[in-house]
């Protein structure tokens, strides 16, 4: 028999009004448009995609943090109770956020064991403080700070020791899922790697499943079992983090994948042309056609879907890496890296 | 060797009695892409703004810093304006903060022009739209009337560019100019500074903490650590022969593209602090091999190869066979 | 455009009615008129007259409608106490106001800006440290303080100036100084903080890493920036141009708007404090619309917004 997977999350659309200007008549920003996943208990899904593709906000829908328009959670089997409700309470406590700037996410005033401990405390785990203060010194080692760091505020420590805290205090509650926003992007590189590894290390001792929301393609693959690719409110392209970085089907996902700085790399990068759109105003058929360097006429008109590709099964929403229409001139090859920087669009 | 286009020696910036640089040997040959990395509050961009005398007045600067075997380091402000923006130009990592809210962005580029090119009015408009046009701004002629906050950030970042193209430097100085932007926007502003740089044979000092951004630009690459610079080497070298343990700390806390995946080579701790640096050498405390004599003494740098210099007790030692 | 005029016209409008309802309330709560003008051994015949003739004996929420419906139809009602047109009262001592208060506003922009902008370019030197030690002395020392103070030492001690009155000019100097230098210190602190604000800014690095002179840098990029928060309390000391005397001018006993206010609320004379806070109002409400469209004018992110 199948057991339910620990997060199921079913078409979420979330959409915002957005004024512009004073006198302008509010647009409707579709943030979230259609997103499906499903994440397996002990597992990490990493979620890349730029600034404005909706990565966070669909964080924040998984965790009940803000309501879809459309579609549905469903987290151990069960549909996401009404916000504020007792179960909602409840649900809460087994799925945690961690957010990118540690600082931020501290209270300043407050000792990190005391802020640690305010989820058991919420949450009514540990009837004595003593039992609690154990607790808190166990997070603590976990994390891979000191008991005796329990007494000291977020400004004495340092900025890999804060999102240590910050890590401890989202596992009070021994939560089944981690919802980590960009949690590595405000540390320095040589910091970012600790963090990596205790998620890695953190997972596989505690069982915890993560979301891993990042812009950073090679985080993604340290940390992650999957990988999705978000452009403008969607998914382009799930597979295994490998697949993706190593062959990357969706012309997206090549771009963003050649973007990669990488030391001793001599392969050539596809320039994408243009800034990421705007998601008050998405262009019509596949979002990412005028910026595509294949895109062919069908795209400007027909929205691709995101289904598994004839052959390796790639899930990948493009007209063109689904092989519906004959390749552009260029071709599509697997290694498609090694294109040459610019790319006439094809008519 | 020619005569270097910038030539830093013994550089040390004191913020009331907390060092950020403590000796900065650099030069830069004319035409040049160095690239200097290292993590925040290491030292790489004060190195810069001391050097071109923009730190706030409490910073005490000392060392010497020529210009063509000319010394700018606590020159009268009239010499410095000339430098500055002329003949070595400088952008900055939050490109939308970095411009001026109020000023249209064509009146920010003329500016610029005015100072150091005497153009003005019709002819500094025409070429500040052909600056624009240069740096890859689609509808030049229209932009110059836009204000900073009407652009993207990618864009502003190309109107810093091009602000700095105006005097016509000799080296640009580019303070993590990709860091704020998005990953495929940083690869069109990267490749645009190799543009300009094989155009106008300008040199380029790329500031990151990223040693994949400056692999991938630079010709040489400096690594800077808690004020120093600790190894020094031309790109292909430092990541094929890193010598200094933080450099290869550096290394092995990037996630590698491919291979098995396994838990990254962390440098554990962190960064001292400024007013609390450990007596010998900085990194030694975070240092997998670290020994009492690094304690002793800070370590001066030292060649292990032609073009290639590290600053670590353990480089030497090597050099000598036992 | 006309949208957001429209708005700020009708918040404006419910502003006005709001303080004048209040005015309304207090007044009529906290005593009789009639009493008052009349005095407290008036016969109680004459009383009851002077209440008829001034619909007083109706009930409250009467006299309020009533109150309102003539405003509406332009009539602000008569003083109480000589049944002249409480508007004309009114007008006839605002020349005296503006000639103290508007003086005192050049100083408060003459000495409180430059002040602000020189500490923050010396930003804790001694220039510094004196202008905020002044500015803080001149922002907590309350004006009748100050004004006493200031009678004592140049009209009683020195002799030098006249301590009341309005006979000659100057006899409006030590009024004018008073609210000057008050002013001055709220102007001065808060320019300097807006400037240090702005002269912090990633901006002025560029321009500076650009080659323009510190000077250029100062007048065509700082400034601009600092004037946007400046503009606010500017705005508000052009609002208090005609409330902004009453203490001054009880003080020195200068007969302007304010100390009608004073002697029309002691009396309970309702028209003419109804008259003056409309105007107060009114004033205030201007200076704030053109202190959005100035804002609009300094700040190009808010005349998109705004426009």
């Amino acid at each position: 028999m199948r057991k339910a997977p620990l997060l199921e999350a079913m078409g979420l659309t979330r959409r915002y009004a957005m004024r512009r200007g004073f006198l302008g008549r509010p647009v409707e920003v579709r943030a979230v448009d259609g997103v499906s996943l499903t994440l397996e208990r002990g597992r990490t899904l990493g979620l890349v995609g730029e600034s404005g593709c909706g990565k966070s906000t669909t964080g924040r829908l998984v965790l009940g943090l803000e309501m879809p328009d459309a579609g549905s959670v469903a987290f151990e089997g069960q549909p996401m109770p009404a916000p504020g409700t007792p179960p909602w309470r409840a649900m809460r406590a087994r799925m945690q956020m961690v957010f990118q700037d540690p600082l931020g996410a501290l209270d300043r005033r407050m000792a990190i064991g005391a802020q640690i401990a305010e989820p058991l405390e919420i949450h009514g785990i540990g009837a004595r403080r003593a039992e609690r203060m154990e607790r808190v010194a166990a997070l603590l080692r976990d994390v891979g700070l000191r008991p005796d760091q329990a007494v000291r505020y977020p400004h004495e420590l340092s900025g890999g020791q804060r999102q240590r805290a910050v890590l401890a205090r989202a596992l009070a509650t021994d939560p089944a899922l981690l919802v980590c926003d960009e949690p590595i992007s405000a540390l320095d590189v040589s910091i970012q790697a600790q963090v990596m590894n205790l998620l890695v290390e953190l997972q596989s001792r505690l069982g915890t499943a993560i979301l891993f929301v990042s812009h950073d393609l090679r985080a993604v693959r340290q940390v992650s079992h999957r990988v999705a690719v978000m452009y403008l409110g969607r998914i382009v392209e799930e597979g295994e983090p490998d697949a993706v970085l190593h062959d990357p089907a969706h012309p997206y996902a090549q771009a963003l994948v050649s973007a990669i700085p990488h030391p001793g790399r001599g392969q050539r990068r596809i320039l994408l042309q243009g800034d990421p759109p705007n998601p008050a105003d998405r262009p019509s058929g596949c979002a990412f056609h005028p910026r595509c360097p294949v895109a062919v006429a069908i795209c400007a008109k027909e929205d691709p879907m995101l289904k598994p590709r004839p052959g390796d099964g790639r899930r990948v929403a493009c007209h063109v890496a689904q092989g519906e229409v004959p390749a552009p001139s260029v071709g599509r090859s697997a290694a498609g890296l090694n294109r040459p920087a610019q790319i006439s669009k094809a008519a | 060797m020619s005569e270097p286009l910038v030539a830093i020696r013994g550089l040390a910036v004191d913020f009331g009695g907390a060092p950020a640089l403590r000796g900065i040997d650099l030069a830069i040959a004319p035409g040049e892409a160095l690239g200097l990395v290292g993590e925040s509050g290491c030292g790489k961009s004060v190195t810069w703004l001391a050097a071109l005398g923009l730190l706030p007045g409490r910073a005490r600067v000392s060392g010497s810093v020529r210009l063509a075997g000319e010394e700018i380091l606590g020159a009268a402000p009239a010499v410095l304006d000339r430098v500055r923006g002329g003949r070595v130009a400088m952008i900055f990592q939050d490109p939308a903060s970095s411009l001026n809210p109020v000023h249209r962005i064509g009146r920010q580029v003329a500016e610029a022009l005015g100072l150091h090119r005497g153009l003005r009015g019709v002819a500094a408009r025409a070429e500040a739209r052909r600056l624009l046009d240069q740096v890859g701004i689609p509808d030049a002629g229209r932009r110059l009337d836009a204000y900073p906050h009407e652009l993207s950030g990618g864009q502003n970042q190309r109107v810093m560019i091009a602000m700095a193209l105006a005097g016509q430097p000799e080296l640009l100085v580019a303070d993590e100019p990709t860091t704020a932007l998005d990953v495929t926007i940083q690869a069109q502003i990267l490749e645009l500074l190799g543009a300009l740089r094989r155009e106008t044979g300008m040199a380029l000092v790329l500031i990151s903490h990223d040693l994949g951004v400056v692999a991938e630009t630079c010709e040489r690459v400096a690594v800077m650590y808690a004020g120093r610079i600790v190894e020094e080497a031309r790109v292909a070298r430092l990541f094929a022969a890193p010598t200094h343990p933080y450099t290869q700390g550096l290394l092995g806390a990037l996630p590698p593209l491919d291979g098995p995946r396994r838990p990254l080579s962390a440098i554990p701790g962190s960064v001292p602090e400024p007013n609390g640096m450990p007596p010998g050498c900085a990194f030694a405390p975070r240092c997998p091999h670290a020994a009492a004599a690094c304690a002793l003494g800070v370590p001066e740098a030292v060649a292990v190869e032609p073009d290639h210099a590290a600053a670590c007790l353990r480089a030497v030692r090597e050099l000598l066979p036992a | 455009m006309l949208r957001f005029l429209g708005f700020r016209l009708l918040r404006a409008a419910i502003t006005i009615v709001m303080v004048v309802s209040f005015a309304f309330v207090v007044l009529r709560l906290s005593g009789d008129p009639a009493q008052i003008i009349m005095g407290a051994d008036a016969p109680p015949e004459a009383i009851a007259a002077f209440r008829r003739a001034w619909g007083l004996e109706e009930p409250l929420w009467l006299q309020y409608l009533r109150y309102f419906g003539a405003i509406f139809s332009g009539d602000l009602g008569r003083s109480m106490r000589d049944g002249r047109e409480a508007i004309a009262l009114v007008a006839e001592r605002i020349p005296a106001t503006l000639a103290l208060t508007i003086p005192a506003l050049l100083i408060k922009l003459g000495i409180g800006i430059p002040a602000g902008i020189t500490a923050a370019l010396h930003r804790n030197s001694l220039v510094d440290r004196a202008v905020m030690v002044l500015a803080v002395a001149g922002f907590t020392v309350p004006s009748f303080v100050l004004g006493l103070l200031l009678v004592l030492v140049f009209a009683v001690q020195l002799g030098w100036l006249p301590s009341g009155g309005q006979e000659s000019w100057r006899h409006a100097i030590l009024p004018i100084v008073t609210m000057g230098v008050g002013g001055a210190a709220v102007l001065a602190r808060f320019t300097r903080s807006a400037m240090l604000e702005v002269l912090g800014q990633p901006y002025i690095r560029t321009a500076s890493a650009k080659g323009v002179p510190w000077r250029a840098v100062v007048w065509g990029h700082a400034l601009p920036n600092a004037a946007i928060p400046t503009v606010t309390i500017i705005g508000f000391m052009v609002g208090s141009l005609i409330a902004g005397a009453v203490v001054v001018e009880s003080v020195f006993s200068w007969p302007g708007v304010g100390r009608l206010l004073v002697v029309a609320v002691a009396n309970r004379d309702l028209a003419v404090v109804q008259c003056i806070l409309l105007l107060v109002a009114a004033t205030m409400v201007a200076a704030n619309l053109v202190v959005d469209l100035l804002y609009g004018a300094l700040d190009p992110r808010l005349r998109q917004r705004a426009g």
